[in-house]
């Protein structure tokens, strides 16, 4: 009992992700309005991706665009510059990793592209039915 | 970053969350998705994600709750549940 | 049945947190995500692309076809609205209009009316008086919210932006005008038909550069071949490929926004706003 503690106090944020993850996927099953659970479905989404960017974190790293040390050569333009930029080492653990970013900026962009079409089926089941609730709509099925 | 700072836009974030599917005024779930956007992209600000904050600032916050709001008008604002 | 919903969200809960207890802690550097494909990314795209913002070169160089197919999942959702949504505007029998000197409403049969007119102003079904504050503090903000959008684009090399950001930004500006003038007013100096030519111009853009970088003799989206293009060398060309297709993500990103956003806010029938 114990160790299963200060193993939750450990993972204490991988614990606060899931918490959030739950939160989403309960309004996309159990709640009755359509717009709710479209609700949900954006907390569920935007839960996935704070969990998959919180992986390529790292302690006391920066972010990740290259910095620029000064050279006391600055008027050298093109070729000579990128390749004097090459010479100095980059520490790799000086950075964070980039390779969640990129992959997440995708799945944000195919959110809001994915809730534009979601708000617009609602709009339309709206002007159909007459309501968003989802047990009104399936009396309306059943009986007409 | 100071982690205590950390933890607590963390607990902010799950009681904007819990807030959002529980209001019975569909306008206040939408607006209030808003905020959730806006405490993610700080969290991400803090982790040193600056262009997945900047994204999700400009596309969650701004954008996505516009829609929201466009469709709560065009359908009914109360709720039962 | 909602009692089954909440006793599977518990047990997925629980199944979840017990599989995370394996995961590396928080903030290691030696974690496995780590270790295998990013450490190639940081020292090698300063030689590379010649582009200090390692996510933009990764997304627009290293991971391009991700990045037009992604453009392609947005426009075919512009478009899905637009399908599902789009209704004919029904020829009314009469309209409203009100004479601003002096408040008087008139009812015209038709469609008779000049149509651009400055003392007659058509009144829409709940017509709420355009607040005249609003509508001028806004006047003067778009333009400089559009000069940010396009400096986010220009400057995705150096700082964190791209083409996402910036055409989010562009089609927020045109947003905000559609909300605080009328949505007519926004749709007469942005129509639909050209927000729906920009989106496809956009991953047209996107994929020429791919098609060019063919043409040119090497593999499809290797900006490198676009040296005698730019006239400078193979390194800096990649860096000139990559600002050619932040454009057209930028391109299509904005018209995509401001296609849902017509769409949206009037359920299809485009005469009034929110």
């Amino acid at each position: 009992m114990e160790s299963i503690f200060a193993l939750v106090l450990a993972k204490a944020n991988y614990v606060a992700y899931i918490i959030l993850m739950m939160v989403g996927l309960y309004a996309m099953i159990v709640k009755n309005n359509l717009i709710k659970k479209i609700v949900g479905m954006t907390i569920f989404q935007t839960a996935v991706i704070l969990f998959y960017v919180s992986i390529g974190c790292k302690r006391g790293a920066t972010i990740p665009i290259l910095e620029h040390h000064a050279s006391p050569e600055t008027a050298a333009h093109g070729a000579e510059k990128i390749v004097a930029h090459a010479m100095d080492a980059v520490n790799v653990t000086h950075y964070i990793n980039p390779l969640p970013h990129v992959l997440m900026l995708t799945a944000i962009v195919v959110g809001v592209a994915t809730l534009g079409v979601a708000l617009a089926l609602a709009i339309k089941v709206y002007n159909t039915y007459g309501t968003v609730e989802e047990d009104e709509i399936n009396q309306q099925l059943r009986s007409g | 970053m100071i982690w205590q700072l950390e933890l607590i836009i963390l607990l902010l974030v799950i009681v904007c969350a819990v807030a959002a599917i529980t209001v019975r005024d569909l306008l206040s779930a939408a607006l209030l998705l808003g905020a959730y956007s806006f405490l993610l992209c700080l969290i991400w600000a803090v982790m040193g994600a600056v262009d997945v904050a900047f994204t999700e600032a400009t596309v969650g916050a701004g954008v996505s709750t516009v829609f929201c709001v466009a469709a709560v008008f065009h359908t009914t604002r109360r709720t039962k549940d | 049945m909602k009692i089954l919903g909440k006793l599977t969200i518990l047990l997925c809960g629980v199944l979840l947190m017990f599989f995370t207890m394996e995961f590396p802690d928080w903030g290691d550097p030696e974690s496995p995500a780590s270790t295998h494909l990013s450490p190639y990314f940081i020292q090698h795209t300063m030689e590379d692309t010649a582009v200090p913002n390692i996510v933009t070169s990764v997304l627009a160089d290293y991971r391009g076809y991700d990045t037009m197919f992604e453009t392609t999942v947005i426009l075919t959702a512009g478009l899905a609205c637009f399908l599902l949504l789009r209704i004919e505007r029904k020829k009314v029998p009469h309209r409203y209009y009100r004479h601003e000197p002096t408040g008087v409403t008139l009812r015209m049969e038709g469609d008779k009316f000049p149509r651009n007119s400055e003392v007659f102003q058509r009144m829409d079904a709940n017509w709420v008086p355009y607040d005249f504050i609003i509508s001028r503090t806004c006047r003067l903000i778009i333009p400089f919210i559009q000069i940010f959008a396009l400096y986010v684009v220009a400057h995705g090399h150096h700082s964190p932006g791209g083409g996402f950001q910036g055409g989010v930004l562009m089609g927020a500006s045109v947003i905000l005008f559609a909300i605080s003038h009328s949505l007519r007013a926004a749709i007469k100096s942005f129509s639909e038909k050209t927000a729906a030519l920009l989106s496809v111009t956009g991953v047209f853009i996107y994929a020429g550069t791919g098609a060019l970088c063919l043409i040119f003799g090497e593999v499809f989206l290797n900006y490198s071949a676009l040296a005698p293009l730019f006239g400078s060398d193979r390194v800096m060309a990649r860096s000139h490929g990559i600002l050619m297709v932040e454009i057209g993500v930028a391109v299509a990103v904005t018209a995509v926004m401001i296609w849902i956003y017509y769409n949206l806010s009037s359920a299809g029938k485009q005469d009034e706003g929110l």
